[in-house]
């Protein structure tokens, strides 16, 4: 099976994983604190990919399979790092209504993710969001900080070519 | 022992104080109904299958986890009890892939019998969207089919609190929950031991062995192939419950029946390869504790314990023997010495062995595993998989003749047949040992300091002016505590017997499934291996040293336990396999 770990490879550096190793030496004896660790792990790392889920297995001897269930269960957490170029999709009421559920798919098919995944390269990253309170120019995405608005399906390959080369 | 009192259903009752309203009703001989819910490992009252009335209480309780208190009054077959259990059930029939008629457990599973007891007459009436998930077939010896997934979470709890292994459990949330391993990777590239008690913990089709009979079935048609079967220890013990007969029923006569009207050319036993692993073991202790090797020497027969130990103790591996298990030794020794002795080419043998073991599948895989340039042993089956063949060939099980294994590879003394059960394996080499280091006949050779299920046994025996200190562990969780005592060198051992499943083998991954109503309530591993010792206590040679066939391999073929030949044709190696 294919499984879901982030075909982003990993560059996690030794001062990441020495804080980590701090956040987990100050918590692995407190019952119930995995959640506190996980947070802090995204923290440091920005998302929690199998190596560093692995790290807390390890050291705090809890089954891997344990902690990625919590992972996976809080939207909180992320498997996935986010790219160079984050896209906001709002999905809320207003905008949905106005077909963001298509600019949605469209953006998947075209950089070859899911939402909550990140483009191999690093440079793109899908992730839908509520109500970013911009109705009026409904359907709505953001890049990084960049707004766009009155969306329709044919605008998706134009605006991706404009941070392909960036 | 403290009671209190309470009524069920009106009916005054007294009963023990600590018990839940699940364990109180049954006491007084209502069986309440439940799927989720197993004794001791999984008590999350999170199915609502077994809810009952209390008086005074806001809502519908669930019996398996609520305590039982002075005065208060249940009610188990109210309108509003069974119309709650029904609805439950319908909810969880909408999600479940109800291919029923050719499902692996059609007949035998907890949901159909519930669906029949609890009067669901539309199955489909909250039938709506359906996740789709793709089956898990990337372990060696079983497969995983969510669409048949509960969420009950038995197999969970089997795999964490039972055997300490923890490698499926509940991922994603809501609609989206299933079971699954970490980051949703298969089975097979995870650190399961494949001890199989989470199929044995499943109750409906959702996860069951790789069935490998259409293979044996193939093979027994094919006239140029010289089909070998042998049994191993607790199958003669169990089979029987798969064709209704009384758990604990020692069938051995009417199983080796079968197998020879299944079209077997010969039916032996594993007992057999169990002697030749005493004489091979029983040596390499006794040269380790004369010769300075390393110790505590702790046996490999059961390939889920090994491949825990290969697994989460890798730094172990040397304490491991070097001895195939029976099943393997059995395939060598059949591809080897039986086969010069009868002029067979071995590569047209096809050794097919019964076992009560899912890891066993893994174990036909493995490196170092044959001794004649060709596989060992071909197809390693379930006692379930026996089972089907049986069905399915149309033999009446319970009419068919008591007969007796074939020769020479039949022939097994009482130490073979305890393998089946915790500590059976150390009483058996314990009689070799022990005749051996002094030189004298063992006049007892009953070594019940080591018998029975608890988790760990420990004893120590002096025998020829030495202190020999055992223990036994059976189940990964037991194991693992052990193996941390002698890491942590609280505990000075010379031989540790572990076997993967709790209880041993006769509770092994791969024996027939009974319904957690049964499990919760009788104690299946002492019933079982109770069977074990009655045959031990009736056989005329109880040594393996004794067996006159085991001789004969020594005399003609092996020299002596623990000669060059014997090595490379009896014994293995194992790798570090890290999580």
């Amino acid at each position: 099976m294919a499984g879901k770990i982030s075909s982003v490879p990993f560059s996690g550096t030794q001062e990441q994983e020495q804080k980590l190793l701090e956040v987990i030496e100050a918590h692995k004896d407190v019952q119930g604190s995995l959640i506190s660790v996980l947070q802090q792990a995204q923290d440091i790392y920005g998302y929690l990919p199998i190596e560093v889920q692995k790290i807390i297995a390890d050291k705090m001897d809890v089954p891997l399979e344990e902690i990625y269930g919590v992972v996976s269960f809080y939207s909180q957490f992320s498997l996935n790092p986010k790219g160079k170029y984050k896209i906001s999709v709002c999905l809320g009421t207003a905008c949905y209504v106005k077909g963001a559920g298509d600019i949605f798919d469209k953006l998947s098919q075209n950089l070859g993710i899911v939402g909550g995944e990140c483009t191999a390269d690093g440079r793109f990253s899908l992730e839908a969001c509520r109500c970013i309170g911009a109705c009026g120019l409904a359907p709505v995405m953001t890049i990084n900080d960049e707004v766009y608005g009155r969306l329709v399906v044919d605008d998706v390959d134009r605006i991706l070519a404009e941070y392909q080369n960036k | 022992m403290e009671t209190i009192n309470m009524k069920i259903n009106g009916m005054s009752v007294s009963v023990p104080k600590n018990a839940t309203i699940l364990e109180a009703c049954r006491l007084s001989g209502i069986q309440i109904p439940t799927l989720c819910y197993l004794k001791e490992i999984n008590e999350i009252g999170a199915c609502r299958i077994c809810v009952v009335e209390v008086k005074g209480a806001r809502s519908l309780v669930a019996a398996c986890c609520a305590p039982v208190n002075e005065g208060m009054e249940v009610f188990t077959n109210t309108p509003k009890v069974l119309d709650s259990r029904k609805k439950t059930l319908q909810l969880i029939l909408s999600t479940h892939n109800r291919s029923c008629l050719s499902c692996v457990r059609s007949g035998n599973c907890e949901l159909q019998k519930l669906a029949k007891d609890l009067k669901v007459e539309d199955e489909g009436y909250y039938d709506g969207e359906n996740e789709q998930y793709e089956i898990d077939n990337s372990a060696a010896h079983m497969y995983r089919d969510n669409s048949k997934c509960i969420l009950c979470r038995r197999c969970v709890a089997a795999c964490s609190k039972l055997q300490k292994v923890g490698v499926i459990g509940p991922n994603d949330r809501g609609f989206a929950s299933h079971i699954g391993s970490a980051f949703d990777l298969g089975l097979g590239d995870t650190s399961c031991i494949s001890c199989g008690q989470c199929i044995v913990a499943c109750p409906t089709g959702a996860i069951a062995e790789k069935d490998q009979t259409d293979e044996v079935w193939a093979a027994l048609a094919d006239p140029d192939k010289y089909v070998v079967v042998n049994t191993a220890p607790s199958i003669r013990a169990t089979l029987g419950e798969a064709f209704g007969m009384p758990i604990g029923t020692n069938v051995q006569g009417k199983m080796v029946a079968a197998l020879r009207r299944l079209g077997f050319d010969k039916v032996f036993d594993t007992d057999f390869s169990a002697d030749l692993t005493i004489m091979e073991e029983a040596n390499e202790f006794l040269d380790r504790v004369q010769n300075g090797g390393k110790l505590p020497l702790i046996t490999s027969c059961s390939p889920g314990w090994v491949k825990f130990c290969e697994h989460y103790y890798p730094d172990m591996i040397d304490n491991l023997s070097s001895c195939k298990s029976p099943q393997q030794m059995f395939g060598a020794i059949t591809k080897t010495w039986y086969a010069e002795k009868e002029g067979i080419d071995p590569k047209k043998i096809f050794v097919v062995s019964i076992m009560p073991c899912t890891a066993k599948k893994f174990e036909v895989g493995r490196d170092d595993q044959a001794a004649a340039g060709v596989p060992d042993v071909d197809v390693a089956l379930t006692t379930r998989e026996l089972a089907r063949m049986i069905e399915r060939a149309g033999l009446q099980f319970t009419d068919l003749p008591d007969e007796d294994f074939d020769n020479p590879l039949g022939e097994a003394t009482g130490a073979g047949v305890i393998f089946g059960a915790t500590g059976g394996v150390m009483e058996a080499a314990l009689r070799t040992a022990v005749e051996t280091l002094t030189g004298e006949e063992l006049q007892n050779v009953e070594f019940t300091e080591v018998r029975g299920t608890a988790g760990i046994k420990e004893a120590t025996y002096h025998v020829a002016g030495m202190d020999v200190n055992v223990a036994v562990a059976s189940g990964t969780r037991n194991a693992d505590e052990l193996l941390k005592r002698v890491q942590s060198g609280e505990k000075q051992y010379h031989f540790i017997e572990i076997m993967g499943c709790p209880g041993g083998c006769v509770n092994g991954g791969g024996q027939p499934v009974q319904h957690a109503a049964v499990r919760n309530n009788v104690d299946l591993k002492g019933l079982r291996a109770a069977a074990l010792y009655e045959a031990d206590r009736n056989l005329p040679l109880r040594k393996s040293h004794q067996n006159p066939v085991i001789k004969k391999v020594y005399e003609e073929y092996l020299e002596k336990p623990g000669s060059h030949k014997a090595h490379s044709i009896l014994h293995t190696s194992y790798v570090k396999r890290g999580l």
